[in-house]
């Protein structure tokens, strides 16, 4: 509320009338024709890496690598996506969901085992792949004759670009009567369904529950913390791969680096699932809220509404969500403070 | 202090309660977990501010708005669980938050050198330059006095002091309290160990549900009056183990050899050897940080030992494994109750699972079963008496003796064969520490074999069949407990013989 109070002050200040802005940016965002679908369509990335963060922060892994493992994703799927162009429609999606898939967790095991093993800083070895993905990106498609350049023409070979997949490899959708959902983000909302199944009613999900609250009452118990943050590490880099396997499925049909790289697609995850607090049931939420946000941004800037202007209303929405939460941290901290050292031993002795 | 009220949501604190303190003299605040000890002294070093009530210094009237009035006004207190910056060296702690330093930081060297002349004058022996993290608990209550002192604190409020020292430690506090008060300083000295502040205190204030019960002088008076006014009723005291001839009993846990090293890398545990029989109680006596809870990992698993060999009913445990411990039968209640014994944020349930949740019936091919695990957390809160809410109550939320109680129940269900204890009851009030020991008591008439690892001596004393003192990582001694003496365990403890 705070957001949208401040926000109708600055829109005043630009000369525009507060009320109707919101109205058009909820209508734009999900009410308009066709608004909901592609609200989801921006939304599909951001499911998926924000999964990939929840999933490792919640155990106070600094996964920052869903962006390269994002890109990777996107390798791997289109790499098979060619490899098997011959193929039929469910092999070949099959096919490329899991190439994103082992791909983005293959790169996500590296700082996984480093960490583990050699207790190397996940912050720095995850953003540090980032860069080497992104580059690896460059090369396959602009600085080498690879696997997943196309070659096929005169003017392919002066504008660099990927080999465009069959059309059998396009993701399905699914056409609910309010709005058509990618395959993407079905699968995004099936990886929310099963992690928190995993959080729940698994023994692994449990020793990652330990983990997260407290690593010496994990050792403690005996539970192997190597194996947990490696194979963590390696989920989360599925779950961002996926991401990447639908950028090319879902959308792009094609390994466009420029594309993915201007998109920041992992970064935004880490944004999604700390506005979910790493609660695998609050990211679709969150990313869908966002996904909305930046869509009616784009139809609403036009000759009367600056871009600018749009940006510092998402901005500023953004702002006060996260800030709004860091407040609620800090009175809950406060109140805290307050009484525990004694509330504790009050009710102690009630009980006792 | 008059008329003091302070009101939490849904407790009172401390109901007008009054208390005065002299000039010169050890006053201490006696009580209960619970009765308000903490709360009244809270308000005195202005972290909280009363309700009602007036606090009065040399006869003028203050209100502190902040622990930094307090400080100002010579208020310091000592707290039970230290609050140092533990990668910082004893004079940065010392120094830290001292804002008449001015922009430019001191040369270390002459606080160092301060820091030293002032440990040399109360006689506690600490190197200015050692980081925290490198001392024993001991050693950092002294850093959190000299903190004080070096604050010219006039009135100095310890919460707890001796739970984790020595008896000779605990006389050479007495000794440095002596001095100050001798030097017209005010100690308040907050306890509910019976027998030292019948040593050490002057006078004593009774606490009891929030509100004053009197005032006494400690000449005057006898642990059994104290006891009663501070629990309402007659207390049964210290029950003790019988010792029984266990020479015939199999020895169930036993250590040939055993050295292991420490967080630094150094020596902590120096060829220990020493066997624990079934349904004995081996007690390891020793001054904080002379490598107990290598020890207790050790044996547990927790810790890979670098030589010798650790045999549990004669099998050999894996070095480094605390699976393999606890397959084989080895329950271990560790020192830190709360981030090492329990998940804090996790429920009592799952607290309650946190070993077998690997097998059944807790879970089945690595499914967990929520049906069993909730009758297994049922049942153990009703056996062991857990008071909580429920069995979804986060663990942190549950005052310290219930956190031992879900230990404990933990630890005695998995039918083990020995259990490992570190301090099993330190900070916990007389009622849950005795209701520990008792748990301790039966399991080992029951055949277990337990090592308890304790600071507290007198605990050691009323438990153990037999004790063995740790020294700078070796065992300099193991005696029945029919043989000992404690001034020669005292010494022991300190190293000068044995």
């Amino acid at each position: 509320m705070a957001a949208f109070a401040a926000a109708s002050v600055v829109l005043l200040v630009a000369g525009k009338d507060p009320i109707a802005t919101y109205e058009r940016i909820f209508d734009r965002a999900f009410f308009a024709p066709g608004a909901l679908t592609s609200t989801l369509v921006t939304a599909t990335p951001l499911l998926l890496t924000g999964l990939a963060a929840a999933a490792a922060f919640r155990m106070r892994l600094w996964n920052i690598g869903g962006e390269g493992q994002l890109y990777l994703g996107a390798v791997g799927a289109s790499g098979t996506g060619i490899a098997l162009h011959d193929q039929t429609g469910p092999i070949l999606i099959t096919g490329m969901i899991l190439g994103g898939l082992l791909a983005g967790a293959a790169w996500a095991i590296v700082p996984g085992l480093l960490k583990a093993y050699f207790n190397t800083n996940e912050i720095i070895s995850t953003l540090m792949l980032n860069y080497v993905a992104g580059l690896l990106l460059l090369y396959l498609i602009f600085d080498s004759q690879s696997y997943w350049r196309d070659l096929s023409s005169f003017s392919a070979r002066q504008f660099p670009q990927g080999k465009v997949l069959a059309d059998a490899a396009s993701w399905p959708t699914f056409n609910f009567e309010i709005a058509i959902v990618p395959l993407g983000f079905g699968l995004g909302i099936a990886a929310a369904i099963g992690l928190w199944a995993l959080y729940r009613s698994t023994v692994f999900g449990f020793q990652v529950r330990v983990l997260g609250d407290s690593a010496s009452a994990a050792r403690y118990a005996g539970i192997k913390t190597r194996r947990i943050v490696v194979v963590m590490m390696a989920l989360s880099g599925a779950l961002a791969g996926i991401g990447g396997a639908s950028q090319v499925g879902d959308f792009r049909h094609v390994l466009d680096p420029r594309g993915l790289q201007q998109a920041g697609l992992g970064y935004s995850g880490i944004v999604v699932a700390a506005l979910a607090r790493y609660n695998p049931f609050a990211v679709p939420v969150v990313a869908v809220l966002i996904g909305g946000l930046a869509n009616a941004g784009y139809s609403l800037q036009g000759p009367d509404f600056p871009a600018g202007l749009v940006g510092v209303l998402q901005g500023m929405i953004l702002f006060f969500a996260l800030g709004g939460e860091l407040l609620l941290r800090y009175r809950f901290t406060l109140g805290s403070r307050g009484s525990l050292p004694v509330g504790a031993q009050p009710a102690g002795a009630a009980r006792q | 202090m008059r008329s003091i009220t302070k009101r939490f949501p849904g407790v009172l604190a401390n109901d007008s309660v009054d208390f005065e303190a002299q000039k010169g003299e050890v006053h201490a605040l006696l009580g209960e977990n619970g009765a308000g000890k903490s709360t009244l002294a809270s308000i005195l070093t202005g972290l909280y501010r009363p309700d009602a009530g007036e606090i009065a210094i040399d006869g003028r009237t203050v209100e502190f708005r902040s622990p930094k009035d307090a400080r100002e006004a010579g208020v310091s207190m000592v707290h039970q669980h230290f609050r140092l910056a533990a990668s910082l060296t004893v004079s940065d702690n010392i120094v830290l938050g001292q804002h008449d330093a001015g922009w430019l930081r001191t040369s270390p060297r002459i606080i160092d050198s301060k820091v030293e002349e002032l440990a040399k004058r109360y006689r506690m022996p600490v190197d200015p330059r050692a980081r925290i993290w490198q001392l024993s608990v001991g050693e950092q209550q002294r850093v959190e006095i000299l903190k004080a002192l070096y604050r010219g604190a006039r009135i100095l409020i310890l919460d707890e002091p001796t739970s984790l020292l020595t008896p000779q430690e605990a006389d050479d506090l007495f000794e440095t309290l002596r001095r100050m008060t001798a030097e017209g300083r005010t100690v308040i000295f907050v306890s509910h160990k019976l027998d030292e502040l019948m040593a050490v205190a002057d006078r004593v204030t009774v606490l009891r549900g929030g509100r004053s019960i009197g005032t006494v002088l400690t000449r005057e008076t006898s642990p059994s009056q104290l006891a009663r006014m501070m629990v309402g009723r007659e207390v049964v005291f210290a029950q003790t183990k019988q010792i029984h001839d266990l020479a015939g009993a199999a020895v169930v846990l036993e250590l040939r050899g055993v050295s292991a090293a420490g967080d630094l890398g150094i020596h902590a545990l120096d060829g220990v050897s020493f066997s624990v029989r079934a349904g004995e109680i081996v007690g390891v006596a020793g001054v904080s940080g002379n490598g107990q809870r290598q020890l207790a990992e050790v044996i547990s698993g927790a810790r890979p030992r670098t030589a010798g060999d650790v045999l549990l009913a004669g099998s050999r445990l894996r070095s480094g494994d605390p699976e393999d411990a606890i397959l084989k039968g080895i329950a271990h209640v560790p020192e830190d109750r709360m981030h090492t014994g329990v998940s804090p944020s996790l429920s009592i349930a799952d607290n309650l699972i946190l070993k077998s949740h690997r097998r059944p019936p807790i879970s089945f091919q690595g499914i967990l079963r929520h049906g069993s695990i909730r009758t297994n957390a049922r049942d153990m809160i009703a056996r062991f008496s857990v008071a909580a809410p429920g069995p979804d109550t986060p663990t942190r939320l549950l005052s310290g003796g219930n956190v031992q109680k879900v230990v404990l129940a933990r630890e005695l269900s998995s039918r083990p064969v020995v259990i490992v204890a570190a301090n099993p009851t330190r900070g916990l009030d007389v009622g849950a520490t005795e209701g520990v020991r008792a748990l301790l008591i039966e399991a080992a008439s029951k055949g277990v074999g337990i090592l308890l690892i304790s600071e507290d001596l007198d605990e050691i004393l009323l438990l153990a069949d037999r004790i063995a003192v740790i020294y700078n990582g070796r065992i300099v001694g193991l005696v029945p407990r029919a043989e000992a003496d404690i001034q020669q365990i005292g010494l022991m403890m300190a190293g000068s013989s044995g």
